[in-house]
């Protein structure tokens, strides 16, 4: 029995780690094959990127920009397992970064204090944001995946009209719109290294990534959350109030989704301007379907990202087109997603006629019971 | 198991109906015929020759057509539109196709509009074009899936009528149903299917409806026998004035349940008859506060809980074996120790203060599969990889676990085998001696017959008739299932003075 019981397990921990090889080494191929295509030599671009990409000051910049990625996967992630589809994400960091960064400049606190207030803005404003659609959904019956998409769109209007000089925003010495920048006591702390500062919100985005792992797996908070995102005919059997934990899991994929401006914001720029990152929430997306909504997939999901991303944008210098890194990165997700449930459409199945197989040798009595019936 | 030994033989220009209960194995059977799944053995044979059916166009190129019970028009496209969708080789989309259909209605008297749009038909037109777009691609034999269901008496006629008229002109009918009224009034042949397999072939001019649904539910089982009464007379659950109405999805504000009253003791099984679709599941989701009553009070052991939430009537001591344990008792893809937290999330052992105990909900797994005999490698694999019967003594066990005062048992043997099935009888009489008071719903009389203190009838959401299970057959519980009799059910020979008590206990 035992036996079995670790083959099972150890099948499955194969069959979990076969979909992301699958996938990546088919977008390598698929890559390769594009290079070959518009004329160019792939290996060399492949040692390029790696050339690149490993070097000290390249890490810094990935782990800089996989902390961000990081934190707008685990946003969309946790939607996903409630069966939300939380295209918001990107709507809800930048309304979220604004606010704070709006309040931040405004206030003159001790340190902590002060970086935990913006925090705090930052997140309450995302869920708020995500909050709308959330509520839509269990009012009104309107799909998270319009309303978010929506929501994006009004987001950037919102923060269009108050990014200008007179209203919220005020015009820089070298022209630019932007927020005050926040005093000092609001800045994050960096650490140096040889390669550049690394920003001390990676911390956080650990502190995030087992927070989200302890709450899902360990809380009956989060068991009610998976049982909803499983089966809602079986959750509201079970009892859990599923309207609620709709508007629960926004609010709280809102929030999360508010701390993804604020590596940026803390670490690195001090103010929102028209130069703040967008398009992050996008990028959540893909990281959290090619970490299939689990922590430390995530986190792989977000460096592989941010990999990619500064390791093509070299490939330029060498001759190659920089586009690669989009046909890359859309291959990924593709095969991403296809590997992933044929895996588990194959592993389900095996499970399934392994288990009969094994009950049938061992229950020939209750077999002939049947046939009787 | 979904099927075994199923005979059927379908003559030319015949209706031949198909009855059974739910879940019997009637889709999937018409499914096979239809080339949407495949039979592990046996053989199929149209006109003197065997085929193999691997699609649905397999079946339509032999002649077979199917009506599903839900439709399959897209509303935003002409009748003709809608026919020739898929078929534009046939006749093409024009002139032709038009001709064509206005052929074939009035052949058959359909009646149908070819221009009109699908959006301003309402059912039973709708359905006369599913038939048509059958026909229009050349099907002698026609598979009708639970066709009335979705008809008033009226509409029933006219589809009869037309039912008649195909047969005339020699087609044949394959008519899948359990109203047993209906289909005496239109068959030529009926088929009986119970548990997978075809029990019997009759001729609707030598059965009544009863003796229809007495094959229909069996009563070849044994009955366990569990006379001796452990009914006290400390009321458990109360139900009073139970009444919901609900908007069916063609806008009417259908009442499914309708002064539903009942109460049950400790230690008692009531248990409630009826065929399904008469308010059973309601009355179920409405106990377990899944759906809300417009009025009526739901109390349990003293306690009001008309207004509870589903997760507090659980935690109040309400132990839930669903009709449809796929949809509402497990989560499929999870393992099986998770499967036992689920419903119980914040009971002992599975959580303490808002945290998650795994190691006592595994240990405690463990146990249920042994006590339950739940077959299984291990409790991590999947509820899906269990056969129905091992998913449902998890369930049981699940259930049982938490020292529950009212079991609600919906068809809680439905797709067991009979090993299993004595087994979960055995548990429920074991609880039942302790004191538990079970709320049993099913479709096999002789359970109900075999198990229950009380027997209540469900028929269009009311309680039409009590009946004593130590003296009533299942042909006097099978009339009053299909409406025809009322009040209490007395045995002939029965005395009358002797069955006033019960009736008085049963009558609250």
């Amino acid at each position: 029995m035992n036996k079995l019981l670790k083959k099972i397990d150890g099948e499955r921990l194969l069959l979990g780690l076969a979909a992301p090889v699958l996938a990546v080494v088919t977008a390598l191929v698929v890559t390769a094959l594009v290079l070959l295509a518009s004329g160019k030599e792939p290996f060399q671009a492949f040692n390029v990127m790696l050339d690149y990409g490993s070097k000290a000051d390249s890490q810094i910049y990935i782990l800089n920009k996989a902390t961000t990625y990081y934190l707008a996967g685990i946003a969309v992630a946790l939607g996903f397992r409630m069966n939300l589809f939380n295209i918001g994400v990107d709507g809800q960091y930048r309304m979220a970064a604004f606010f704070a960064a709006v309040v931040g400049a405004q206030l003159h606190l001790p340190g902590v204090l002060h970086i935990l207030v913006i925090v705090l803005v930052a997140m309450l404003v995302g869920a708020m944001w995500a909050g709308i659609a959330g509520l839509l959904k269990v009012t009104r019956g309107v799909s998270e995946v319009i309303s978010t998409i929506m929501l994006n769109a009004i987001a950037t209007s919102v923060i269009a009209y108050l990014l200008s000089p007179g209203r919220l925003a005020e015009l820089d010495a070298s022209g630019n719109v932007s927020t005050k920048v926040i005093p000092d006591s609001g800045h994050l702390f960096n650490i140096a290294t040889k390669g550049g500062s690394l920003y001390g919100f990676i911390f956080v985005a650990v502190i995030v990534g087992i927070a989200f792992w302890w709450g899902l797996s360990r809380t009956r908070f989060g068991f009610d959350l998976r049982t909803a995102g499983g089966s809602d005919s079986a959750a509201l059997a079970s009892g859990v109030n599923v309207k609620r934990m709709v508007v629960t899991a926004m609010l709280l994929s809102g929030a999360i989704a508010g701390l993804v401006g604020m590596p940026e914001l803390l670490n690195n720029s001090y103010q929102y301007s028209l130069n703040f990152p967008t398009g992050i929430g996008f990028t959540g997306i893909s990281v959290a379907l090619l970490g299939r909504n689990n922590p430390i997939g995530v986190a792989i999901g977000a460096l592989l990202w941010a990999f990619i991303e500064r390791a093509t944008g070299h490939l330029e210098f060498a001759g190659y087109d920089k586009e690669i890194a989009g046909v890359v990165q859309g291959v990924i997700v593709l095969a991403v997603v296809i590997a992933y449930e044929l895996v588990r459409r194959y592993g389900l199945r095996r499970q399934q006629s392994r288990v009969g197989r094994q009950l049938a040798a061992q229950a020939v009595p209750s077999k002939n019971q049947e046939v009787s019936a | 198991m979904a099927n075994h030994d199923i005979d059927i033989t379908v003559s030319r220009g015949t209706v031949h109906a198909l009855v059974g209960e739910n879940g019997a194995g009637k889709s999937t059977l018409m499914k096979i015929l239809y080339g949407m799944q495949r039979p592990d053995e046996g053989t199929i044979t149209v006109n003197g020759e065997r085929v193999e059916l691997h699609t649905p166009a397999d079946a339509i190129a032999r002649g077979i057509g199917m009506v599903h019970q839900h439709f399959m028009l897209a509303d935003n496209l002409t009748v003709l539109e809608n026919v020739v969708l898929g078929a534009e080789r046939l006749h093409g989309i024009g002139g032709r196709a038009r001709n064509a259909i206005k052929k074939i209605s009035d052949a058959y008297g359909l009646d149908v509009r070819p221009d009109v749009l699908v959006e301003h038909l309402g059912v039973a037109d709708r359905q006369r074009i599913e038939i048509l777009k059958v026909l229009y691609r050349g099907a002698r034999t026609l598979i009708l899936d639970e066709p009335t269901a979705v008809l008033v008496p009226q509409e029933v006629e006219a589809l009869f009528d037309n039912l008649r008229e195909l047969k005339s002109e020699g087609l044949t009918v394959i008519f899948i149903s359990h109203k047993l009224d209906e289909v005496l009034s239109v068959a030529d042949a009926i088929t009986v299917i119970r548990r997978g397999t075809t029990v019997a072939s009759v001729n609707p001019r030598e059965v009544n409806a009863r003796q229809l649904a007495e094959l229909m539910v069996g009563s070849e089982l044994p009955s366990p026998e569990t006379r001796e009464s452990t009914v006290t007379d400390v009321p458990m659950l109360t139900v009073d004035g139970l009444r919901l109405s609900e908007i069916d999805p063609d806008g009417i504000d259908r009442v499914v349940l309708d002064s539903i009253g009942f109460t049950i003791h400790k230690g008692e099984v009531l248990g409630i008859a009826g065929v399904e679709g008469n308010g059973q599941a309601e009355l179920v989701e409405a106990i377990m506060g899944m759906r809300k009553p417009d009025n009526g009070t739901v109390t349990l052991d003293g306690k009001d809980i008309s207004q509870a939430l589903t997760r507090t009537r659980r935690e109040a001591g309400i132990g839930y074996v669903p009709e449809d344990r796929h949809r509402h008792a497990l989560l499929l893809e999870a393992p099986l120790w998770e499967n036992r937290i689920l419903g119980h999330v914040t009971e002992q052992p599975n959580s303490r203060r808002g945290i998650l105990n795994p190691a006592a909900a595994r240990r405690d797994t463990e146990r249920i599969v042994a006590e339950y005999d739940v077959r299984t490698p291990g409790i991590d694999v999947t509820a899906a990889s269990l056969s129905g019967g091992n998913q449902q003594k998890l369930i049981v066990g699940r259930e049982m676990s938490h020292n529950p005062k009212l079991l609600i048992a919906a068809h809680p043997t439905r797709g067991v085998d009979v090993g299993a099935q004595a087994q979960i009888w055995d548990q429920i009489r074991e609880a039942r001696r302790e004191g538990l008071a079970v709320l049993l719903i099913s479709a096999d009389l002789d359970e109900l017959i075999g198990l229950s203190d009380t027997l209540r009838v469900m028929y269009r959401g009311r309680l039409v008739a009590d009946a004593d299970p130590s003296t009533v057959t299942p042909e006097e519980l099978g009339s009053a299932m299909t409406g025809a009799a009322r009040g209490h059910l007395e045995h002939p020979a029965q005395d009358a003075a002797d069955t006033a008590d019960e009736t008085d206990q049963a009558g609250e």
